[in-house]
């Protein structure tokens, strides 16, 4: 049994801010130490105000949960809505006429069947077929798009686009970019999400649907609104100039009358995880391609034909000959699995293993996501999560495990 | 008792699978919660368990900082009556939707009881952390060893003092 004081939360995130830093001695620092590193987003005063407890988040100072525990803010995010920064995230524009076949490159979706002013999930590949990274991207024009990328993910995200831009570009390419540094990100999440958010712009947001993309004023700024999110509930997320993001986060609470709260990142987790949503860096990784990591409705029906991005020699062959492992998902008794639980089959081979876990606020049993050998992923089969050295009993459970309610035609 | 962790979020931003290693220990919060209770007459230890000595018996818990920091328990595996524990090792974990932690022993002896109900109604620990929510009863083999644990006031100016680093 490991050793220690229990009340330390957040250790493993800062275990892994520690891990990052390898230059760094593993010297126990003090928070103060650790702030001083950290980059704060425009709405850090205002959580902190909030009840907002701080922790090290990818460099950043960020809100894991405010006064509500993540239980009630996970439930209250499904009843009401949630309202969460993630300023930490980074927006970036393409802009050039040859802006599209630039990101098809290095992306699987069909970007240049995308209507102007809609948008989808996408994998940035390596040439193994690997994730470098996942993103929302969005065609504002022909000669626009628009993504979000994670923010652990920033640095080498941007490497990696950077420098095939200046390869493209050196053959003729007009691309270019701008990073949104001077913008804030607000995610507004819930079924009160549309009707809060109706209150602040004269737009009709009834017309915009789930991946669709508008340039738009919200309370008396120019924000970048897409209607999409990382809950798995109808809800937008909101490009804001930094200077009016204090305002915009003060009267969409304000306007929902206090259903819609200040949500943080342990809720966030939390949420994802009950809609089957990936975390890049636990259910995906850079050995992991698209389609074990069940994407392939996100290859472009022309990708799949076309390829023309890094690694499609491996994801087209893995397409054809299906992939030796596939994400699933299990329902379990006993402890909550977590990462790295070992699964097993019902006779005891090692079948795989959970790459996101624990307990679902929202039906009050244990949920979990991993990768099995393929066959073993199919519904209704029985495996076993190996937690602390016991065996618990799993199922294959269909994805996401709380149904979505994305706002479609 | 250490938690393995918490919401696998970080490792999105950190680009790092959690291999279970240990790890030094960072304080996550930077405000300060010095709102739980601390009763008399019980003993504590370090990392955050409480033991009340009663004749030959030893009831374990886990204290109402310790249950205020970890949010709402939804799993407590406990060991069979019958099992040796030591101080200072762990004999069971605690699961809140965040975090797993280990319980270390605050004394050595032999288990004789285990709180049963906590597999029903994990939220006992939350709801009444030195009433309900007990966790183990130990026949203690070295009651000395109870000598070495804080009192209550020792205890509450421990968590002040830890909160306050933090």
């Amino acid at each position: 049994m490991r050793g220690g004081a229990l009340w330390q939360l957040g250790q493993s995130l800062t275990r892994r801010l520690s891990h990052s830093h390898p230059h760094r001695s593993n010297k126990h620092r003090s928070f103060a130490a650790a702030a001083g590193e950290l980059k704060k987003t425009v709405l850090h005063d205002f959580h902190v105000e909030n009840g907002g407890k701080m922790v090290p988040f990818a460099g950043w100072s960020m809100p894991i949960q405010y006064k509500d525990s993540i239980m009630d803010s996970t439930i209250n995010c499904r009843e009401n809505g949630s309202l969460f920064d993630v300023s930490h995230m980074c927006g970036l524009s393409l802009m050039g006429k040859d802006c599209v076949p630039f990101l098809e490159r290095l992306v699987i979706a069909d970007v240049a069947g995308l209507k102007p002013g809609t948008g989808t999930l996408t994998v940035f590949t390596n040439e193994r077929g690997g994730a470098i990274d996942d993103s929302v991207i969005t065609k504002v024009s022909d000669d626009l798009i628009y993504l979000v990328v994670n923010a652990g993910c920033r640095d080498k995200d941007l490497a990696h686009i950077g420098s095939h831009m200046e390869a493209f570009k050196a053959k003729g390419g007009d691309v270019n970019w701008h990073i949104h540094d001077e913008r804030s990100l607000l995610a507004l999440q819930g079924p009160l999400a549309a009707p809060v958010l109706q209150h602040l712009t004269k737009d009709d947001l009834s017309k915009i649907y789930f991946g669709e993309f508008r340039k738009l004023d919200i309370n008396g700024s120019h924000c970048f609104l897409t209607r999409t999110g990382y809950t798995g509930e109808d809800g937008f997320e909101i490009s804001v100039p930094s200077e009016n993001a204090v305002d915009l986060a003060k009267a969409i609470l304000e306007k929902s009358e206090g259903k819609v709260r200040l949500t943080g990142l342990g809720a966030r987790d939390s949420l994802r995880l009950e809609a089957a949503l990936c975390l890049y860096g636990n259910d995906m990784e850079q050995h992991v391609t698209p389609i074990e990591a069940g994407l392939t409705w996100a290859i472009g029906k022309r990708r799949r034909v076309e390829g023309g991005f890094l690694g499609a020699d491996v994801i087209l062959k893995q397409l054809e000959e299906g992939p030796a492992v596939r994400r699933a998902g299990f329902f379990s008794s006993g402890p909550p699995p977590r990462g790295h639980s070992e699964i097993l089959s019902s006779s005891g081979e090692k079948i795989g293993e959970v790459t996101s876990g624990g307990f679902s606020p929202c039906l009050k049993k244990n949920i979990a996501m991993g990768y099995v050998k393929t066959g073993y992923h199919k519904l209704g089969t029985e495996v076993k999560i190996v937690i602390r050295g016991k065996s618990n009993d799993g199922v294959v459970t269909k994805m996401p495990f709380v149904p979505t309610k994305y706002y479609k035609p | 008792m250490a938690f393995k962790l918490w919401a696998s979020s970080a490792a999105n931003a950190l680009k790092i699978s959690c291999n279970g290693a240990r790890a030094p220990l960072l304080p996550a919060f930077s405000i300060s919660r010095c709102f739980s209770s601390v009763l008399d007459g019980l003993k504590y230890s370090n990392s955050h368990e409480w033991v009340k000595h009663e004749g030959s018996v030893a009831t374990v818990g886990i204290t109402d900082h310790a249950q205020g920091h970890l949010g709402e328990v939804v799993f407590v595996e406990l060991p069979e009556s019958g099992t040796s524990v030591s101080k200072g090792a762990g004999f069971g974990a605690v699961e809140s939707v965040k975090a797993t932690s280990d319980v270390n022993s605050p004394i050595s002896g032999e288990v004789i009881e285990v709180n049963t109900k906590l597999s029903e109604t994990p939220g006992l620990i939350n709801s009444s952390p030195y009433e309900d929510g007990w966790m183990i009863k130990v026949k203690p083999s070295r009651p000395a060893e109870l000598d070495s644990l804080m009192g209550s006031k020792e205890y509450t100016k421990f968590c002040e003092e830890e909160d306050a680093h933090h």
